[in-house]
């Protein structure tokens, strides 16, 4: 008989749910574009059994991670850390992977990796620069969607600098870019750069080693990933299932907790 | 039922209050009362038998006790930048004659108005919590806490006797920190930190008292060079003059020979209990030590407080023989935590660290305090080691030995908005614990007493992952064994 485990990630920014088959195969999956303390947890749970047209009662095991992770204490099992939780899903899908970079809503995280378990790690501190709330603040000053950044970015035929690291700062410094007539995407260009190098200073103090891979959702942001790769000299890989990846270690490790509990 | 005090715990919270209180009795007897920088060599005040307070160690008391904020926040009014160290900005605040007070009940005779937001839940004689109209959980009135409001000690001093005066001045926060009396003299090594040059510069030029300064380069070299040790011994015997010139005493050779037995011996004991978390599982909870750090700081040249580390030793031996520890829960795992403690949220920093089995079985404090010297020289080459005056080649040794010695699997950094010299070198030496020990690290951000700069979601995630790092390692090392 099958094993079915259940992930959750609730993020500051969004929920996302992934149900796994044996602990290998991805059979639902959900995102809902709100996280935690508001109703998008129990959304993204709900769409996750529609997805597959499962039930609770049909889940082994469930594990919550995310920053909203100990707000699910009544429908998961147990809790991890978004840190373990991302080293793991990235390692189910890139089993070579020694270098893990987060992007998150509200923090950016550099995991280090030995066969496929995270050793140590690296953080933002309190600042809010180089998260995907930096990008969001942005894209909002810009007029234009945060996801279409990276097509946007790409189109940019000179490179200017968004030297501030402080968000609020680094608004002002797009406005009075925007005021002088630069090309918005030049400006994108230039944030994308911003955060990247708020990224990589992060990503040496743990060494960096290949594969890197990076996960969230910012990692569907084209023009930072290149600009990580620039900064790191290193390629960056990422996947389509990136903004699931938190999701998906909690629903691995659950599949292990549960075949412990079966084991017992 | 209370929790059990051993007697050495009670022995040394006795030395610190008694400072405390000689210092206000000094002050009532009109002598003269200092304030110094932690690591200023207390063995010249002890010659002169000079009543000292110790400003880092009660702005740590402050903040332990919730009122950093109001205290940082004043001297930010008073023009100080919020970049400036906490501990620096509470001691300015208190210089200048601010306090954390009570908010008085002008309608009554007597009282304060009572802030609604404190207090815990109100519960029946069956242990239930008790609900209001609204289904809400009533407090529990003996609990509740009046408003904190910053008073002037100055205005209060000016006002004319009567009930007015004495009301405000029983209003002022009733621990002994926020009681201390103002500075007749400040004596300041900067060996500690930088920031403590302008500090003190500060706080003699705001009250016009005499500021004795020992300047101590920092140490690039692994031990300190002779140039500096000279530079530094003339400093001692400048300042021998100047406190002769304060005091109108003469050096009293065999008073300040006797401190320097003291403090020795003082330090010897420290190091004894600081070794105690050699033992696995260790009988003491390293938070301890934060707390005993008062005595090390406010004592060390007093027999009382050689005397009470020795009790407390004697205490954490019978931990051993009967396998007991005063760490409230079974240790799991050990860490090295690098930093001063974030004082307004020692609970916060706690819960997580208890929740995970984590003991703090290494501080940087131990070889900070743990100084002992056989003549001047070498007492003056003690005091040029301190955490931020070393080279982070000597840090590292310093750390990494007790690491060693003390048997940990992780390191958790505190990033201390208030301390940037020892935040800004950490990153190195976060990257060489991980390289030469092979244990993970978190850093996380917080502040020794800025509880503004302190986040418990951030800390908790941190401390998570630190402690699935660990496990993973300890998964690694069994299966190596």
């Amino acid at each position: 008989m099958s094993i079915y485990t259940l992930g959750i990630d609730v993020g500051s920014t969004a929920s996302k749910c992934i149900i796994l088959k044996d602990g290998t195969e991805i059979v639902g999956k959900s995102l809902i574009d709100v996280g935690a303390g508001t109703s998008g947890p129990a959304r993204a749970i709900e769409a996750a059994f529609e997805s597959c047209g499962m039930k609770a009662s049909d889940m082994a095991y469930t594990l919550a991670t995310g920053y909203g992770r100990n707000s699910l204490e009544n429908i998961a099992d147990s809790q991890m850390s978004e840190l373990s939780c991302h080293a793991k899903g990235a390692s189910f899908l890139f089993p070579d992977v020694r270098t893990v970079i987060d992007i998150g809503g509200q923090d950016v995280k550099a995991l280090h990796i030995e066969n496929g378990a995270m050793v140590n790690f690296q953080m933002n501190d309190k600042c809010a620069a180089g998260t995907g709330r930096f990008l969001d603040v942005m894209a909002k000053v810009l007029e234009v969607e945060v996801n279409d950044l990276g097509d946007l970015g790409a189109q940019s035929t000179k490179r200017i600098a968004i030297s501030s690291t402080c968000t609020v700062f680094a608004e002002s410094e797009v406005i009075s870019q925007l005021s002088m007539g630069t090309d918005k995407r030049d400006i994108i260009n230039g944030i994308h750069h911003s955060v990247a190098n708020r990224v990589v200073g992060l990503v040496n103090r743990i060494g960096v080693q290949d594969r890197v891979v990076m996960t969230g959702g910012v990692a569907q942001n084209k023009g930072i990933v290149a600009a990580l790769e620039e900064g790191l000299g290193h390629t960056v890989y990422t996947s389509p299932l990136t903004q699931y990846n938190g999701a998906l270690g909690a629903a691995l490790f659950a599949y292990q907790k549960a075949l412990r509990n079966v084991n017992k | 039922m209370a929790k059990q005090v051993s007697p050495g715990v009670l022995a040394l919270r006795k030395v610190v209050d008694d400072v405390y209180a000689d210092a206000r009795e000094a002050k009532k007897q009109g002598k003269l009362v200092g304030w110094s920088s932690s690591k200023f060599p207390c063995e010249l005040a002890e010659a002169f038998d000079l009543n000292i307070m110790y400003p880092e160690n009660q702005a740590a008391g402050i903040a332990a006790q919730r009122d950093g904020e109001i205290m940082c926040q004043a001297a930010e009014d008073l023009g100080f930048d919020n970049d400036i160290c906490g501990y620096a900005r509470i001691s300015l605040a208190y210089a200048a004659g601010k306090r954390a007070a009570r908010k008085i009940d002008w309608s009554k005779e007597d009282g304060y108005v009572i802030n609604p937001a404190t207090g815990k839940p109100l519960k029946d004689e069956n242990g239930n919590v008790v609900l209001d109209e609204n289904g809400k959980p009533k407090k529990d009135p003996k609990t509740q806490t009046p408003y904190i409001v910053l008073e002037d000690i100055h205005e209060i001093e000016a006002l004319p006797e009567g009930r007015e005066k004495e009301r405000r001045l029983e209003s002022i926060q009733p621990y002994k920190q926020m009681r201390i009396p103002q500075p007749d003299f400040v004596l300041c090594c900067n060996n500690i930190c930088n920031c403590m040059t302008k500090w003190y510069e500060n706080i003699a030029r705001m009250c016009n008292i005499p500021l004795i300064m020992i300047d101590v380069p920092y140490n690039n070299t692994m031990d300190p060079n002779p140039e500096n040790v000279t530079y530094i011994r003339a400093q001692f015997d400048n300042a021998i003059h100047q406190l002769e010139e304060l005091t109108g005493k003469k050096f009293d050779q065999a008073k300040f020979e006797h401190a320097c037995a003291q403090a020795n011996r003082t330090a010897q004991n420290w190091l004894k209990v600081c070794n105690y978390l050699q033992y696995k599982p260790a009988p003491l909870s390293g938070f301890d030590l934060f707390n005993h750090m008062a005595d090390v700081v406010t004592a060390r040249g007093k027999k009382e407080a050689a005397d009470a580390f020795d009790l407390l030793a004697e205490d954490l031996e019978k931990n051993i023989k009967e396998g007991t520890s005063t760490l409230p829960f079974p240790e799991q795992y050990r860490v090295m935590f690098e930093g001063i403690p974030c004082w307004p949220k020692l609970p916060n920093l706690f819960k997580p660290l208890k929740a995970n089995g984590i003991n703090v079985t290494a501080v940087v404090y131990a070889p900070a305090f743990g100084f002992v010297y056989n003549n001047m020289d070498e007492m003056v080459s003690a005091y040029c080691k301190a955490p931020n005056s070393v080279s982070i080649e000597k840090g590292v040794e310093w750390r990494e030995g007790i690491c060693r010695e003390n048997k940990v699997d992780g390191v958790l950094v505190h990033y201390n908005r208030s301390c940037k010299p020892w935040s800004g070198y950490m990153a190195e030496m976060q990257r060489r614990f991980t390289a030469d020990l092979g244990v993970p690290c978190a850093g996380f951000d917080g502040d020794q007493a800025d509880p503004r700069n302190f986040n418990e979601a951030q800390y908790e995630t941190r401390v998570q992952g630190l402690v699935e790092a660990m496990q993973i390692r300890a998964e690694k090392l069994e299966a190596q064994a």
